[in-house]
């Protein structure tokens, strides 16, 4: 077979089908590049063009043929997987969040369009009609005595009579009639309170009511001057100069909606010097320890113990007895994490009925934290006892039964033949396993949020923080369900210092799994 | 291993042996027993509210006194929670993002396995790499990234299964590339080299020769794919904005927020109904998911 894997040659349509197929694509990101560039959304854009030369280079030449195969798959990678990760490093030196959710181009559109009612903007002169539903019209006329109608939501137009269902007009210049309205007297107009509130018309063209005889039309109040980079206030003169993502003046008045912005480690000292968020986020790291060392500690032992037990071929039923000590590993956890949820709830829960009917107790398991994180630690050992009996089940048969043999003629008894000879041979093929499990718990959003959301709530906490939560579910409480606004750049920030314990638990598995492959070799 | 004692008597050993033997086994039921209670106990009792007409926590036995389909015909006729609609959603999802991974990740599989290029060494580590860093990591630049590319292409953006689905294949690459590169290493490539005299093209090995061998374990991995992406919880819970384009996971989770003791028997059917096929799945092919795992599949 062709080892190098260098394309066969291909026929004159085979390559020109290529080279269309390839432009079809290069096409479709440089247009979608070009928009999200309009945007202002720039990583994206270098993330396109990356993925664009990577997928050209993979086509067009021939000693990248074995990546052809790859290339969706990598592509796909690359976009939803890799580049989130380094996406995560940029948010969380950036201050997205609630007020600076918009990319700067996108936000100075925004404060563009909001308008002020000026003292002296073009007037009108008004009269206003309700329908029966409740809606109202507005007939407005300018200096010159030119007449137009309005609504709420629609483009203001100039009118003549009988356009629109406009009636006569009297001589005045006011419509006598206009289809599916009355005219409201002056008195009455200027008694309806929800008159004076309405904007009528839309976009650039907005009239509301002033005094009972002006209406007047709404100017731009903020104009962007890139030259000074700042927002111009035309109504007072006051100048708002851009300071890490939003306009302020310098006497500290901000327009809303703020940009993101690169803001340095502003989140990260945010948490170092707030005793607010601080406090908290120590005891969530503490714990964010000790659950998933707890955790997997109970779950192995449990699960080798039923290995050893059931791993016999002479007990009747083995087969039997797995398959129902499987059943939790067989439910999509998230469905049982809340079944327990629902059995330990200390109202109405199954397990509290029995226990206050049996013992007279009547444990609060949501309220109290150790009691939480007691059922916590229970509640997982469920979800993850069968993976290491199914694990431990397979190498415990694969440890040579002669090594026993030799160690009996030696004189050991069971516990030092299981000290000596089973665990640490387990421990080779297990051992990586408990420590991807400990990353896998380290990271257990499911359990934490599904079961209680983190509660009970850590009191004087700055942020949404309970006394279960681990960092991950932290930041997603930061992120997502901030009761102060979602704070996505500190979310980013505190997930950066989990990529950090994550690459450093990588670490010592990566060497634990060479040194026990040496201790292997040495057996 | 139970050791034998060294006994001067023949007679009196074979009975103290017989007498261990039999002691252990029944201990070991004992301890079998208890355990299968504390293994099975949730499951008998979210099957037993799904079937108890009175639909709260606080009025429940095991035996539902007066069984009924009630809770079912609930979650079926709901305006507010429409189930039937997340179930559909979910099983859309999950096929579609399954078949999908399963394709790109095989060919790419396929090549890892057969070719012989610079860089495939490494290349196989980076895929390694970005399987320790779950993309429950990046959940923050995940909604930022697919918010982005909604402003353009709303098909694509927040709220849309496509978005979602694009966001599983990203992730599906670096988690069963292994497994399955391992897969198509067992494939002797004698086979595929006397294709190649015959004058077969990579991709009709790859279609014709290969693709039927490997596909009963094609099954096991898509299986595997299938009931994690199923359970997915924390992407499709930010992408996902509202009632309609839920998944089961995130409906469901709808029912325990609040009121939950009094929407308990409705939840309890909705589970059941959720995790029945999984359950079914997983004892079923018990033996084809062990193997697998232990090749180094995760249960997500």
């Amino acid at each position: 077979m062709n080892v190098t894997g260098s394309a066969k040659s291909t026929t004159p349509v085979a390559y020109i089908l290529r080279l269309l197929s390839l432009l079809i694509i290069d096409g479709f990101l440089v247009w979608f590049g070009y928009r999200q560039a309009l945007l202002g959304n720039y990583t994206l854009v270098v993330l396109l063009a990356i993925v664009g030369m990577f997928i050209s280079a993979v086509f067009l030449f021939n000693r990248a043929y074995p990546l052809r195969w790859m290339a969706p798959g990598l592509a796909l990678m690359i976009m939803f997987s890799v580049y989130p990760n380094f996406l995560t490093i940029y948010v969380g030196f950036t201050n997205y969040g609630d007020g600076h959710l918009l990319t700067k181009e996108q936000s100075i559109i925004q404060i563009e369009k909001a308008r002020y009612l000026p003292e002296g903007g073009s007037a009108y002169t008004w009269t206003a009609f309700k329908s029966d539903a409740g809606e109202y019209a507005l007939w407005l006329l300018d200096e010159t005595g030119v007449g137009y109608l309005a609504f709420e939501g629609q483009p203001i137009t100039q009118v003549q009579p009988g356009e629109m269902g406009v009636g006569e007009l009297d001589s005045k210049g006011i419509p006598q009639s206009i289809t599916g309205y009355q005219r409201l007297n002056a008195l009455l107009a200027v008694a309806d309170p929800n008159l004076g509130e309405i904007k009528f018309g839309a976009d650039e063209n907005i009239v509301q009511i002033q005094s009972p005889s002006r209406a007047a039309a709404y100017e731009q109040k903020y104009v962007y001057d890139p030259e000074q980079d700042a927002m111009i206030d035309q109504e007072t003169g006051k100048i708002y100069f851009q300071v890490d993502g939003t306009f302020r003046t310098v006497d500290g008045k901000v327009i809303i909606p703020g940009y993101q912005a690169y803001i340095g480690i502003q989140n990260f000292k945010d948490f170092i010097v707030s005793p607010a968020l601080r406090g908290p986020l120590v005891r969530i790291i503490v714990w964010n320890f000790i659950f998933p060392l707890l955790s997997v500690f109970l779950q192995f032992s449990l699960g080798l113990g039923i290995a050893l037990l059931y791993n016999d071929p002479k007990f009747p039923g083995k087969r039997l007895v797995r398959s129902l000590l499987l059943i939790p590993y067989t439910i999509p956890s998230l469905i049982t994490i809340l079944i327990w949820r629902g059995m330990l709830n200390p109202e109405v829960g199954v397990i509290n009925r029995m226990l206050s009917s049996l013992f007279g107790a009547n444990p609060a398991w949501f309220a109290d934290p150790w009691l939480a994180k007691f059922a916590l630690i229970v509640v997982n050992l469920w979800l993850g006892y069968p993976y290491y009996m199914l694990v431990c089940s397979g190498a415990l048969q694969s440890i040579p039964s002669e090594i026993y043999g030799a160690a009996k003629v030696d004189g050991t008894n069971i516990w030092q033949s299981f000290r000596f000879i089973t665990l640490p041979l387990l421990l080779v093929s297990v051992g990586p396993l408990l420590l991807a499990s400990y990353i896998y718990n380290f990271n257990n959003f499911n359990l934490i949020y599904l079961f209680l959301q983190g509660g009970p709530p850590i009191s004087g906490a700055a942020t949404r923080a309970g006394h279960t939560d681990i960092m991950i579910s932290y930041v997603y409480n930061l992120a997502f369900e901030g009761g102060r606004g979602q704070n996505f750049g500190l979310a980013a920030a505190v997930t950066l210092l989990i990529f950090l314990v994550v690459i450093g638990i990588s670490l010592i598995q990566f060497r634990y799994t060479r040194m026990w492959e040496e201790v292997s070799e040495n057996v | 291993m139970s050791d034998p004692k060294t006994s001067s008597s023949a007679n009196s050993l074979f009975t103290s042996l017989k007498f261990q033997r039999r002691a252990g086994i029944v201990i070991r039921w004992i301890i079998a027993v208890i355990l299968i209670i504390f293994a099975v106990f949730p499951v008998l009792w979210i099957i037993s509210a799904a079937f108890n007409p009175s639909s709260s926590l606080a009025t429940q036995h095991l035996i539902p006194e007066n069984a009924s389909l009630a809770n079912f015909r609930t979650l079926f006729n709901s305006d507010v929670f429409p189930f039937p609609l997340w179930m559909w959603n979910s099983i859309k999802v999950t096929s579609i993002s399954t078949i999908l991974a399963l394709f790109v990740t095989t060919i790419a599989a396929f090549a890892f396995s057969r070719f012989r290029f610079s860089g495939r060494q490494n290349l196989m580590k980076i895929m390694l790499l970005f399987q320790v860093f779950p993309s429950l990591l990046s959940i923050v630049a995940i909604f930022y990234l697919i918010n982005q590319v909604g402003d353009v292409i709303p098909f694509f953006g927040l709220d849309t299964h496509a978005g979602l689905i694009l966001v599983y294949l990203g992730g599906a690459m670096s988690i069963n590339i292994w497994l399955l590169k391992g897969f198509f290493d067992t494939i002797p490539r004698d086979i595929d080299e006397s294709a190649m005299v015959d004058g077969a093209t990579h991709w009709q090995i790859f279609t014709r020769l290969l693709f039927p061998l490997m596909r009963p374990m094609l099954v096991v991995v898509a299986i595997l794919s299938f009931i994690g992406t199923f359970g997915d919880f924390i992407l499709a819970r930010i992408l996902l904005r509202s009632t309609e384009s839920y998944t089961l996971m995130v409906g469901l989770q709808i029912y325990t927020a609040g009121m939950f003791s009094q929407k308990w028997g409705v939840f309890a059917a909705g589970a059941l109904l959720g995790a029945l096929p999984i359950m079914i799945v997983y004892l079923v092919l018990q033996d084809q998911i062990i193997g697998g795992l232990t090749q180094g599949a995760v249960k997500g």
